[in-house]
């Protein structure tokens, strides 16, 4: 780009921030719920004065160049905080694009010789669309964060664990047991042991998808563990079809105590608990 | 034997272990595989899996529907440019294990697969081909 045209688009900053603006408030899905009018121009006129700051005749077509690094961390800053507000990518992505237009007028209004019109619209224009690609990239980089950190929420909150009897503590597993979650499984188990004076663990994997042989193994290791505390560990909720492939993947569970569902989980752990559960007679009174 | 269908998994990280087994059910149910072998291939596809992110750092899975005469089936091809091994006979011997686990996933899945190859060398990666036939 000319010298005299980044002067230009210099001294006419005002007016590309203003028309900039504009064309981001007539967008009708602009989200002012989730920013103000304010915000939304603070972000921008940071952005415009680093991007004309930064700007020179040598490297306004070499966006892969130092120089622009500053830019780009402001973009990333925007288009990272948005993700995690939740604006869509059609937002984010009209954020930038939308700056294109208003420089696009502001250099047809400005440059009479139609050649270097054309040439300086090329440059911004492969610009801008540079600066696109960083805001989507990291854009997508701050979606995958979110997702992060709901999987760890997930495992969190997807292990209660359910004081059934005195004495008797029940953990109904939902979904796939990797290695993290049996960490966490496992701690939580041990604690409640101790916390509920528990001498029975019921762990229900009617809600795994798929036992391997590393998902029997982290049970195993659970079973060995509760056992260290003293107390027994019954494994629950094993279907037929998974009973089968067990078998046949060679895994040995005879040292656990399985049971197909709960409600026999429960009734093995009342007998070693010794204790019996009676229907009520009700005698009639005369 | 003829492929009805193909697609193409990249596999590099842990998270990619539930895609693949989601969308290998995905096609078992398709062509009306029964609950017992969805489970065994989706089991045996988990230890694959497993092996390749483990043992390679990951790879490539290949999910095919075959057809051979009356009988659907899937195959899985698991390609990776691993360090390979190096005694074949050894890892499918049950309870061989350089990784501290059960030396159960080789050997199992050869159990749980109506046909299974294996192809490994040193220096050139592992390629684990298996098929598991709708009523197999
Ligand atoms: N894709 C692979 N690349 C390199 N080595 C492998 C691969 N898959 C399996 N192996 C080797 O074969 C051994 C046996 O594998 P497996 O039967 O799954 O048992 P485990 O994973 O419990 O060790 C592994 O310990 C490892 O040394
Ligand atoms: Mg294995």
């Amino acid at each position: 780009m000319k010298a005299s045209t980044i002067k230009m688009l210099q001294s006419k900053k005002e007016q590309i921030i203003e028309l900039w603006m504009e064309n981001q408030m007539e967008d009708p899905t602009l989200r002012e719920d989730l920013m103000s009018n304010e915000d939304l121009r603070v972000q921008s006129i940071e952005l415009i004065d680093t991007l004309l700051h930064t700007l020179n005749e040598g490297n306004s077509t070499q966006v892969e160049s130092q120089d622009f690094e500053p830019v780009f961390e402001i973009l990333a800053g925007i288009s990272l905080s948005r993700a995690r507000q939740g604006y869509t990518p059609r937002e984010t992505a009209t954020f930038i694009f939308s700056l294109k237009d208003a420089i696009f007028s502001v250099l047809g209004e400005n440059i009479s010789d139609l050649s270097l019109l054309n040439q300086e619209l090329l440059e911004v224009s492969k610009l801008i669309d540079s600066l696109g690609i960083v805001t989507f990239e990291t854009f997508i980089q701050g979606r995958e964060e979110v997702i992060l950190r709901q999987t760890d929420e997930i495992a969190e909150i997807s292990t209660p664990i359910i004081r059934v009897w005195d004495g008797i503590i029940a953990l109904p597993i939902i979904g796939t047991l990797d290695s993290a979650r049996t960490q966490i499984v496992m701690e939580n188990l041990l604690v409640e042991i101790v916390n509920s004076e528990s001498s029975i663990a019921i762990l229900d994997i009617s809600g795994v998808p798929a036992v391997d042989s590393l998902v029997a193994q982290h049970l195993i290791k659970t079973v060995s563990a509760t056992r260290l505390m003293g107390a027994e560990c019954i494994i629950s909720g094993i279907r037929p079809e998974i009973a089968q492939t067990i078998v046949h993947l060679g895994i040995d569970l005879s040292s656990i105590i399985t049971k197909a569902t709960l409600a026999s989980a429960l009734r093995q752990a009342f007998t070693m608990l010794q204790l019996e559960v009676t229907k009520v007679r009700k005698d009639k009174k005369v | 034997m003829i492929t009805l269908n193909r697609d193409r998994l990249l596999i590099h990280k842990d998270q990619d272990v539930v895609i693949l087994r989601n969308r290998v059910k995905e096609y078992a149910t398709k062509i009306g595989m029964g609950l017992v072998n969805q489970t065994k291939l989706i089991t045996g596809t988990s230890e694959l899996v497993r092996n390749m992110l483990r043992y390679a750092q990951g790879g490539e899975v290949l999910i095919e529907v075959v057809s051979r005469g009356r009988e659907n089936g899937i195959r899985l091809t698991f390609s990776d440019r691993g360090p390979g091994i190096a005694d074949l006979d050894k890892a499918m011997q049950d309870g061989f294990s350089t990784g501290r686990s059960l030396g159960l996933g080789l050997p199992g899945t050869k159990r749980l697969m109506s046909e299974f190859s294996i192809k490994s060398a040193p220096g050139e990666g592992t390629t684990v081909t298996v098929i598991k036939w709708k009523n197999g």
